[in-house]
């Protein structure tokens, strides 16, 4: 008999090299419970958050809380169904109006998560005749709808409005329809495209865009919608994808559009006909968070405060950060070996960053991904600085 | 000057080389991802330094059944030849 896992010896080395490297599996963390939105219980400490993508706080929020409990008990706790069957409850169309209505947008979808709101927006959009034009750094569930959409798929240069121009001129002879996806901001890396740049490449080609606020969303612009608003174009992007699960602390996705062929791919994007719908619960907890994330503006200029601060903190230290301030501040070490002893010895100290290794990550360098809250008070990014400034020592890096 | 199947493996083996990790005895033959060590992202990302070399695209899904430096040379000999990608 053939060894089905067979081809994954390669990863069995690695993961015994892991292993062998530290302590503790960095990919099987438990979080026995969360204390608050900032400080989870972890091997039995009291550790600091600083990797979970909860931007605005919002997955402790007693609004959201209490939303939920009304909806199990006047509804239940799922709909068993599908989107296209049973699975579509008038809360359902309530989350989509209020987000059509949110984004200024005359259509929206809501997906099961934020993976298949990208897998099944991409897939419907783009047919076999067509070509998706992404950005190289593009998160796994684009890639995902690529290979799902069977459109011709080709890579530009991460962030690079000129790159992608060069290759739409290539592509000028060619009929069907070109989509070019991009993120708002980038979830590994924290860089922000420039949205504005790639619209005006879009209109020189007469090409669609797509792009996926998740990690942006309730964190950039006047409103709180994303880069797009925050660069004054939203109304001349195409699709906005997001997910419910970082600003908003639930679970979910979403595409909003002004085009009404939108509406079409409810029948025949596999991802959001082929699953069970979000249960009542969710979607009435996801409408509470959007009531409070758009009632406490507060909350963004707080969560951008403390990106500045974190930033500025690891920056100020030596390690190597992006130049974008977000809420997303990544420190790029040099080898896996070395992230891997540091990101134990951070757990150890009592704050908790997201260790993200190659291929996962842009480059072949491995990543100690830190995401920060509105909810941190400054005392505790100044704690996470310091166990940082510690540990960074020990390795021998930093000034 | 029309580029061949042999010129351009000569130049993805020029760029190879640039790389200090690659090994220094790679041919036409040697397999990208088994001989050469690249994982699928390093793969993607050496296609893109050769695309622009090449004023050429290479759809993603022509990577899938590129296995050593000389199918990889072939693809792009093809997309040179005035296919629309």
């Amino acid at each position: 008999m053939t060894d089905i896992f067979a081809k994954y010896a390669g990863l069995a080395a690695d993961i015994e090299n892991l292993r062998r490297a530290a302590p503790r599996n960095p990919f099987g963390v438990v979080i026995e419970r969360p204390l608050s939105a900032t400080v989870g219980l972890i091997e039995g400490r009291e550790t600091l958050l600083f990797g979970t993508n909860n931007y605005l706080g919002l997955s402790q929020s007693s609004v959201a809380a209490e939303a939920a409990i009304a909806a199990i008990r006047s509804e239940g706790v799922g709909t068993t169904g599908s989107r296209i069957a049973n699975g579509t409850y008038a809360l359902h169309k309530t989350l989509e109006h209020r987000l059509a209505e949110t984004f200024r947008k005359r259509h929206c979808l809501v997906f099961s998560t934020g993976y298949q709101a990208n897998l099944g927006t991409i897939s419907a959009l783009a047919g076999k005749d067509d070509i998706l034009l992404l950005d190289a750094d593009s998160h796994a569930s684009i890639y995902d709808g690529s290979r799902l959409s069977q459109a011709q798929v080709i890579r530009f240069r991460h962030n690079d409005p000129e790159d992608l121009d060069r290759r739409l001129g290539r592509l000028k002879d060619h009929q069907g329809a070109k989509l070019i996806v991009v993120e708002g901001i980038y979830s590994m890396t924290g860089n922000v495209a420039p949205m504005k740049e790639f619209v005006e490449v879009k209109k020189a080609h007469g090409a669609w865009l797509l792009a996926d606020e998740a990690h942006s969303f309730g964190v950039l612009g006047a409103s709180g919608l994303g880069v797009a608003e925050a660069q004054g174009c939203e109304t001349e992007v195409d699709f906005i994808v997001g997910t419910f699960s970082k600003s908003l602390g639930t679970v979910g996705g979403y595409c909003v559009s002004d085009h009404d062929g939108i509406e079409l791919i409810r029948l025949c994007s596999r991802p959001y006909m082929f699953t069970a719908s979000l249960p009542p619960e969710i979607i009435a907890a996801t409408l509470g968070s959007l009531t409070e994330m758009q009632a406490r503006p507060e909350l963004r200029e707080k969560l951008m405060a403390n990106a500045r601060q974190l930033h500025d903190g690891l920056k100020g230290l030596g390690l190597s950060v992006s130049t974008h301030v977000s809420p997303v501040v990544a420190v790029t070490l040099d080898n896996v070996e070395q992230a891997i002893a540091m990101w134990n010895r951070l757990l150890e100290s009592g704050l908790y960053v997201n260790l993200s290794l190659p291929p996962a990550t842009p480059t072949q360098n491995p990543l100690l991904r830190c995401s920060v809250m509105a909810a941190h008070e400054t005392d505790q990014i100044a704690q996470a600085v310091g166990i940082f400034e510690r540990v960074a020592g020990e390795y021998g890096l930093g000034r | 000057m029309a580029e061949t199947v042999e010129s351009i493996t000569a130049l993805i083996i020029e760029k190879l080389l640039a790389n200090p990790k690659v090994p220094r005895d790679i041919d036409g033959d040697s397999r990208i991802v088994d001989d050469l060590a690249f994982d699928s992202l390093a793969v993607m990302n050496f296609v893109m330094e050769i695309e622009d070399t090449l004023d050429v695209s290479v759809p993603l899904d022509r990577l899938a059944d590129i296995r050593t430096i000389r199918d990889l040379a072939i693809c792009l000999t093809e997309l040179k030849g005035g296919a629309p990608a």
